[in-house]
């Protein structure tokens, strides 16, 4: 198949110029004519987000290396004009940042899996035999999620009935609890990456690589790829019975296995990140489809990479996917393809999820909705440094913990607060809620300090994106720095300055830092929950003005 | 693909031991094999260019007190294996004798930081091949 004979279109215009008219309907917003005969919905890292939620999508995401100025490095006006999106337009404040606040008001909260089932059932009304695939993230990060330890998420996905999923934060749950949860699934839970530490081995029982599907006369198979560096990013003490990697010789493998096989169409069902997908697809051929996961970008257009389509499906339940692909002759057509925005007021919820999702909530509901406080400011995370929700986290460590400087890790998940709105549990758990959520409080040195900051900072801009671990920069509280993003590991960081003192860091000293999210086993101290609770309880409305401690250079 | 090391080490079966004897080869041949040395020593002054030679390593250790490596060098009849950033950088010697069924081997291996690993084959002919990997290690904790 030549890529420049592919016939490929996405239907992304239609909503956006409808949405201007402030007039969208569901019909409207869900409008698609079928094509081909395969159709996939996509949706991925998920975070627990069962209810609607309001998503700010980020300002700054740098990209280095081959990835400077491409997709998804592309935030705000420079976004919509890449696009032709409209300021103000409800593209304009599904998609990109700036003046969110605002639009947040006219456009209203986005996502809800009863939601997300409106749509799903949509679309399998149109073709009965689409295939869902979930690209993981989804057994994490509610307040629900925590106490039944997936539980509620696994019970509300299987209501919604997926084809396959692949995996990352799920694992965070424990070994035992994820092989518990897995053997229960009622479809494929895939990772051609996912081995046995060992003896490094593939683990076909549990974790097969692929699995075929015959839809639309078409012959399919699903490819599944983990985070590749799960035990790196997350406490890998938890799970040491795995190992996982990108692995692409084993990818290229697989596709050929399944080639042999008779393939005639290969999706890989991916949690790399978008980076590390685009690399992938130019050093495994064969794979037709990627439909991306991780780095939670929202793309209203596949990016093609030779002949491999990838699909970035957003974050949080903010989106889904829908690419219809015509398969014929064992070769990949053309596809035509559809991110559609979960808008909380414009789709009606699907009765019976809204029901299946109520009845998860309802032990919880008293503890839930429980007002801590209220906010004056936009609360939000994403972007490659601090977001004010994570300069509130650092404010909870620094005055809770008694500590000269804060850290909080760069995670991408975590929905956003508009001002005016109150702040109760379940807020502050979307934000905070894991399984090594301990708020440790250590003695460091300012080398040591810079140590981390230069690792952290090699993990998001090492031009190679398979030595990228996805997620942000480590926030800091109590302290300001510049980091120069062409500069190798080592000499990105500089300008280490203590806020409290306006004094330049010293090497040899020893500063107390508060922060949570240790990878390391056996961490100490309170839940970073409570830190953050009983700092907001004693502040009643939180203010948070942006704030100019990180000094960015060559981005 | 059902079919793990597991099962063949539990099954005592003979692929196992063929797999080993090329090494155990090596430790009759020659009673100094462990001394690997750097990579200007095994080259003698010759050049190695990229071949069939693949090296498998992760791009990011997990742990990088035990980082697996895997070595597949067609043809060969010793590989070399360098961690050039380790104060011993000469980690391995695997040596082929002629009824290796192929000529592949892995290990673990330690790395002290971030660093290239470097492979180095002796062909059957006397010339070299090489393949060279980045094994980032770090002290990780922030993905999201």
């Amino acid at each position: 198949m030549a890529a420049s004979a592919m016939l490929g279109t996405s239907g992304f215009g239609n909503w956006a110029r409808l949405a201007a008219q402030q007039s969208l309907t569901q019909d409207q917003l869900l409008q698609f004519d079928t094509f081909g005969n395969v159709s996939l919905i996509h949706v991925t890292d998920i975070h627990a987000q069962l209810m609607p939620i309001y998503f700010r999508e980020p300002s700054v995401n740098i990209g280095v290396g081959g990835n400077r100025g491409a997709v998804p490095h592309v935030t705000g006006s420079d976004f919509r004009k890449l696009y032709g999106i409209e300021d103000g337009s409800r593209s304009h404040y599904a998609l990109s940042s700036g003046d969110f606040s605002a639009l947040a008001q006219a456009y209203g909260k986005v996502g809800g899996m009863d939601r997300v089932a409106t749509v799903v059932n949509a679309i399998r009304a149109d073709r009965p035999d689409a295939l869902l695939l979930d690209g993981g993230d989804t057994w994490h990060g509610s307040y629900t999620c925590y106490q039944t330890e997936g539980q509620d998420m696994v019970n509300v996905m299987n209501g919604l009935k997926p084809d396959a999923m692949t995996f990352h934060w799920e694992f965070t749950l424990g070994t035992e609890r994820v092989q518990e949860l897995v053997e229960g699934l009622p479809f494929a839970a895939l990772g051609q990456n996912i081995f046995d530490a060992e003896w490094d081995e593939p683990l076909p029982d549990l974790f097969p690589p692929y699995k075929f599907f015959e839809r639309g006369g078409v012959k399919i198979a699903v490819i599944g790829q983990a985070f590749p560096y799960m035990p790196i990013a997350n406490p890998g003490w938890m799970f040491p019975e795995f190992s996982f990697g990108i692995r692409d010789e084993n990818m290229q493998a697989m596709v050929d296995e399944v080639r042999a096989q008779g393939a005639e169409l290969v999706v890989c069902l991916s949690h790399n990140g978008f980076d590390v997908d685009k690399k992938m697809a130019s050093k495994v051929t064969g794979i037709d489809v990627i439909l991306t996961g991780h780095t939670h970008d929202a793309l209203p257009e596949p990016v093609l990479v030779g002949e491999t389509i990838l699909i970035a499906s957003g974050s949080n339940g903010k989106f889904v996917s829908r690419v219809d692909l015509d398969v014929r002759d064992g070769r990949m057509m053309g596809f035509r393809h559809k991110l559609i925005p979960i808008f909380s007021d414009v789709i009606a919820p699907d009765p019976q999820m809204a029901s299946l999702i109520q009845e998860q909530r309802a032990p919880y509901k008293a503890d839930l909705e429980e007002v801590i406080g209220q906010t004056d400011s936009l609360l939000y995370r994403r972007g490659n440094f601090n977001g004010t929700w994570d300069d509130l986290i650092c404010d909870a460590l620094l005055s809770e913990r008694e500590a000269d400087i804060a850290m909080s890790p760069g995670v991408r998940w975590g929905p956003s607060l508009i001002p005016g709105d109150d702040i109760t549990r379940e807020d502050i758990w979307n934000v905070t809620s894991m399984t090594y959520g301990k708020a440790y409080r250590s003695e460091m040195t300012g080398e040591f300090i810079k140590v981390i900051l230069e690792d952290v900072a090699d993990n998001i801009f090492n031009p190679d994106p398979y030595y990228q671990q996805g997620g942000d920069m480590v926030r800091i509280g109590g302290m300001g720095y510049r980091c120069d993003v062409t500069k190798p590991q080592g000499e990105r960081i500089s300008n280490m300055t203590l806020l409290s003192t306006g004094e330049a860091i010293d090497p040899a000293k020893t500063y107390m830092v508060a922060g949570w999210a240790s990878v390391n086993e056996g961490t100490e101290g309170p839940q970073i929950w409570d830190v953050v609770e009983s700092h907001i309880r004693k502040q009643g409305t939180v203010t948070v003005q942006p704030r100019d401690n990180v000094e960015v250079v060559g981005a | 693909m059902d079919f793990t090391r597991r099962d063949t080490l539990a099954l005592g079966a003979g692929a196992a031991a063929m797999a080993l004897l090329p090494l155990r080869a090596v430790a009759q041949a020659d009673p100094n094999a462990e001394v690997v040395g750097a990579p200007d020593e095994f080259l003698a002054g010759a050049d190695a260019g990229a071949g069939d030679l693949t090296l498998t390593a992760p791009e990011i250790a997990e742990n990088g007190n035990t980082v697996p490596i895997s070595v597949d060098a067609p043809g060969a009849v010793e590989v070399r294996v360098y961690a050039l950033g380790n104060p011993t950088p000469g980690v391995a010697t695997f040596r082929f004798g002629p009824l290796a069924g192929s000529q592949a081997a892995s290990t673990r291996i330690r790395l002290a930081g971030t660093q290239d690993v470097q492979a180095i084959a002796k062909m059957a002919d006397g010339s070299y091949q090489t393949a060279m990997k980045t094994v980032k290690v770090t002290i990780g904790g922030c993905g999201g």
